[in-house]
């Protein structure tokens, strides 16, 4: 038998033995050394056992009987000394053992860096288990912190899992953003937040002064002089190799022990696995290539033929909840083209790097369902050339032309374990199963599984797993196209607007494939308002892609006339504003003059060639727009309120003033109506609007999705705000929510049935900071749209397309 | 034929119309090029829809009434509509909008 030598027994080593007693169970007897006083077990999943989802038990890989059956002779606990070449012993701290064959598998040691304090009791590494238990002790005392140094993978699980164990944590991360070996700066934004969100403090660029404490650490103190309590610090800087054995006994060393494709070091007889190796000027930290080193490496020693190489990796982020994946490589280059997606509202990014006709480099966060199929055009180095339009949106939209033109093979090609619902996290397998016990509708399926039942966007996808599974026993709703000018229904091209940053009419119809040169009188419209929603700063509003009632700021009459009717902020007005009404009623020969079901007054039967003079003279008297024409804000309906009404809560007039305020000018995928009543008999009717508010004495009631038109329905409640401020902020997000979202000529009640209300609430009632920044967002727009479009009109220039162009009948006949 | 300048090319927008009197009633020009025109009647067979309010697209334009469309080339109206509005020659020369000249000749025969 051939005495084999192993010094560490972790995953590469662990790995080697396996495939050797697999092959030649009788040809080696293994003398296995581990400084650690147990053998090997899954070193990845510490992250599960420091949350508590896992036992230490759960994670052992190879037990005292598995050692035992492969006749293992056990030195764990026993440090190895040294290794010496000329007599082929290892030296351990009992004893020696002599080697035909060694291998050198010692692993890596965290790096620790040696600011003040490094080396006080409570300032741990993510190594082994010793640590992981360190912190699990730490975690055991009520309201206990942590601070957790290095914001790379490791520490985030750490950080994670502590969190788990109700501790509060605090990452620290010199770099401008987390994971920046494997992410970039848009996906480190978005795992910050999502850890954020989770109650997990992140600073990054955070310079680190000192780890201090009495006798044990009890906080951490930054340059800046910020300081944060801590009964544990984790160091999670990096690795290094372990490799001061194989220097000792004399081996070729570079920044580890050196070896060869066969894992050989300059030794013959002595080998080397894992982490403590160096390969072609690489290292290596991530346990797929070890797995690869540990295959290679039992092969050589069986005497049979094989070679190590470099494969790409990939990394996933073992934190529920953060979906991240990186693969290759991503930095910027001048060959290099990116394609990037961002959702974000659903916090989604996806960037490919492409080098030629190849992907070489892919991030994904919030969405990593097709992260597989990436990497393996990266790992195969696959010519993308004919699916470069498509390639972002994953392999469900490829397959050369046919599976385009066929998404239904795409679909029917997937796995059982693709992921159909990136929300819920629901694999076709889970729908597939829901299928075959009965579920044979969308709704029955969402019911079931919930899949497509948060966001809304994979409800294609289920669809067709459905009537692929189904057959003719489904109906597929036919998903329309927008218009006969493209195949894209809605939802796609408001998706590749922004995945393609298209900010121009022309580079939609260029980039999207329009069928026609310039659109049609249905896409027009929708094109034009999803670019000026999604770009309002990049994209100018074009007048000519508008409805007429839009581009004349007034609506057309069925004789050609137009109404005109300005606007009454939350339906107060004064004899002023009356009087100046009436005097243009005179003026201007206005055959009817209705007060409107908005609060308002209606002129009816204007001339076009009028607009601009009657506009000119209701804006003279302090009067704008009211919009009653637009897909935009029309009015906001309030009733007396508490000035004068016994029952009246709150300021519920002012409030709808307010509102308007905010609101008018905006554009919407259809018109928005409001109405805020003082109380619950709701006067102003605010329970059929788009948005209504009930004010009472505990604040205020959001009610959202209601319609008073060809349906009717009752708003349903969004969510209850305590001061205005709040509610003010909870109506604008909505807004803006439905106008980066909604297709065109979707009121919001329908718009609210297809997405779900608790997606809607979970945006932007539940994520105070998405919230945020959709008003910021709003806000952004409105600096570009909130203005009186009668007053831009009124102006001599533009006032001149009003009227006629030339008037032949004042020339003379020749 | 005699041409009669109407007016530039920029006094009407890209993918707009203007109209123009003339002793026949309002006819629309309609830009649906950089530099390319279509004279029509204004009113839409249909209702009296005003087409000079209509989305031009192509060579075509939409009622805004009740999105009947028609060829600004031929006056057809597409797809399943019927229907045809009298078209008038009309050019683009170094920047002038040019209408045929028996426009005003017109009314002798009104």
């Amino acid at each position: 038998m051939t005495r084999l030598v192993v010094i560490g027994a972790g995953m590469a080593s662990g790995r080697v033995l396996e495939h050797l007693f697999e092959a030649a169970p009788e040809k080696f007897d293994v003398t296995l050394f581990n400084a650690e006083p147990r053998g090997n077990y899954n070193r990845i999943m510490l992250s599960p056992v420091l949350s508590g989802e896992k036992s230490y038990a759960e994670i052992v890989t190879h037990d005292d009987a598995w050692y035992g059956a492969h006749g293992v002779t056990c030195r764990f606990g026993e440090r190895v000394t040294g290794i010496d070449r000329d007599r082929k012993v290892v030296i351990g701290e009992k004893g020696e053992v002599v080697y035909d064959k060694l291998i050198v598998a010692t692993g890596s040691n965290p790096f620790i860096i040696p600011f003040p304090g490094h080396d006080l009791p409570g300032v741990v590494a993510y190594r082994d288990l010793e640590d992981t238990n360190a912190m699990i002790e730490a975690a055991g005392t009520p309201g206990a912190s942590a601070v957790v140094i290095g914001g790379g993978l490791l520490g985030l699980e750490a950080a994670a899992g502590l969190r788990l164990r109700g501790m509060d944590v605090t990452v620290l991360h010199n770099v401008g953003h987390l994971m920046d070996r494997q992410l970039d700066e848009t996906a480190g934004y978005l795992l910050k937040k999502d850890l954020e969100k989770r109650g997990i403090g992140v600073i990054t660029r955070a310079a680190t002064k000192a780890i201090e404490g009495d006798g044990r650490v009890e906080r951490v103190v930054l340059e800046d002089g910020t300081s944060l309590p801590a009964d544990i610090v984790v160091m999670a800087v990096g690795i290094r190799p372990a490799a001061q054995l194989g220097h000792a006994a004399g081996l070729e060393m570079g920044r580890a022990i050196k070896v060869d494709a066969q894992m050989r070091t300059s030794d013959p007889d002595i080998f080397a696995v894992g982490e403590c190796v160096e390969f072609d000027g690489a290292l290596f930290g991530l346990v797929a290539p070890l797995y690869d080193q540990a295959k290679v490496l039992a092969r050589t020693l069986l005497g049979e033929e094989d070679a190590f190489r470099m494969r790409e990796l990939s990394t996933k982020l073992k934190v529920t909840g953060c979906d991240l994946f990186s693969a290759g490589d991503f930095a910027e280059g001048e060959e290099r083209e990116d394609i990037v997606f961002r959702d974000p509202a659903r916090g989604i990014y996806k960037r490919l790097v492409i080098e030629g006709d190849r992907l070489v480099g892919a991030v994904m966060y919030g969405d990593t369902a097709d992260s597989n199929w990436f990497f393996g055009l990266i790992k195969d180095a696959t010519d993308i050339d004919e699916m470069r339009d498509t390639l972002i949106f994953g392999p469900a939209f490829q397959g050369g032309g046919a599976a385009a033109a066929d998404p239904m093979a795409a679909v029917a090609a997937l796995p059982d374990d693709a992921e159909i619902c990136g929300c819920n996290g629901i694999c076709k397998g889970d729908i597939l199963k829901s299928i075959a016990g009965g579920a044979h509708t969308l709704d029955a399926v969402r019911a079931q599984t919930k899949a497509s039942a948060s966001c809304g966007t994979c409800s294609g996808l289920v669809e067709q797993v459905l009537a692929i599974t189904l057959g003719d026993g489904f109906q597929m709703p036919t998903e329309k196209p927008v218009c006969t000018c493209t195949e894209l229904t809605h939802e796609d091209v408001r998706r590749l607007i922004k995945a393609k940053e298209l900010k121009s009419q022309p580079a939609v119809w260029q980039e999207l494939g329009w069928k026609t040169p310039n659109g049609c009188h249905v896409c027009r419209p929708a094109i034009n308002f999803y670019l000026l929603a999604d770009w309002p700063l990049d994209y100018l509003d074009d007048p000519q892609s508008r409805f007429v009632n839009e581009r004349n700021h007034a609506n057309i009459q069925k004789d050609g006339t137009y109404s005109v009717m300005p606007r009454m902020w939350g339906g107060i007005t004064t004899p002023d504003e009356l009087r100046a009404i009436a005097d243009a009623a005179d003026k201007f020969g206005v055959p009817t003059v209705k007060v409107t079901g908005g609060q308002r007054i209606d002129l009816l039967g204007v001339r076009k060639e009028d607009l601009p003079a009657i506009w000119a003279d209701l804006n003279d008297a302090g009067m704008v727009s009211g919009h009653a024409y637009t897909k935009g804000l029309r009015t906001v309906k309030t009733c007396v309120g508490s000035d004068w009404c016994r029952f009246g809560t709150q300021d519920s007039t002012g409030l709808g003033i307010k509102l308007e305020k905010i609101l008018w000018g905006s554009w919407t995928p259809h018109k928005v109506k409001l109405g805020v009543s003082g109380c619950p008999r709701n006067c102003a009717e605010a329970t059929c609007k788009d948005v209504g508010i009930i004010c009472v004495d505990s604040g205020y009631e959001i009610g959202v999705a209601g319609a008073a038109g060809m349906d009717l329905k009752e708003t349903e409640l969004l969510a209850k705000a305590t001061s205005e401020e709040e509610a003010i902020a909870l109506v604008i997000a909505f807004v803006q929510l439905y106008r980066e979202n909604a297709k065109y000529l979707d009121r919001a009640y329908k718009w609210v049935a297809k997405v779900g209300l608790d997606w809607v609430r979970e945006q932007i009632v539940d994520d105070a900071e998405n919230r945020a920044r959709l008003v910021d967002r709003f806000e952004v727009s409105q600096s570009v749209y909130r203005k009186d479009p009668w007053a831009e009109h009124a102006k001599p220039k533009p006032a001149q397309r009003f009227h006629l162009l030339a008037d032949l009948t004042q020339e003379a006949a020749e | 034929m005699s041409w009669i300048d109407i007016g530039h090319i920029d006094d009407i927008p890209l993918r707009g119309a203007r109209l123009v009197k003339t002793h026949m009633g309002c006819l629309a020009v309609f830009r649906t090029g950089e530099a390319e025109v279509f004279a029509a009647s204004d009113s839409c067979p249909h209702r009296g829809g005003p087409l000079s309010e209509g989305i031009v697209h192509d060579r075509k334009v939409t009622c805004p009434l009740h999105n009947m469309v028609f060829s600004l080339e031929t006056g057809e109206a597409q797809g399943a509509d019927e229907g045809r509005i009298e078209t008038f020659a009309a050019r683009v020369e170094q920047g002038r909008i040019l209408l045929d000249g028996t426009l005003i000749a017109a009314r002798g025969a009104a």
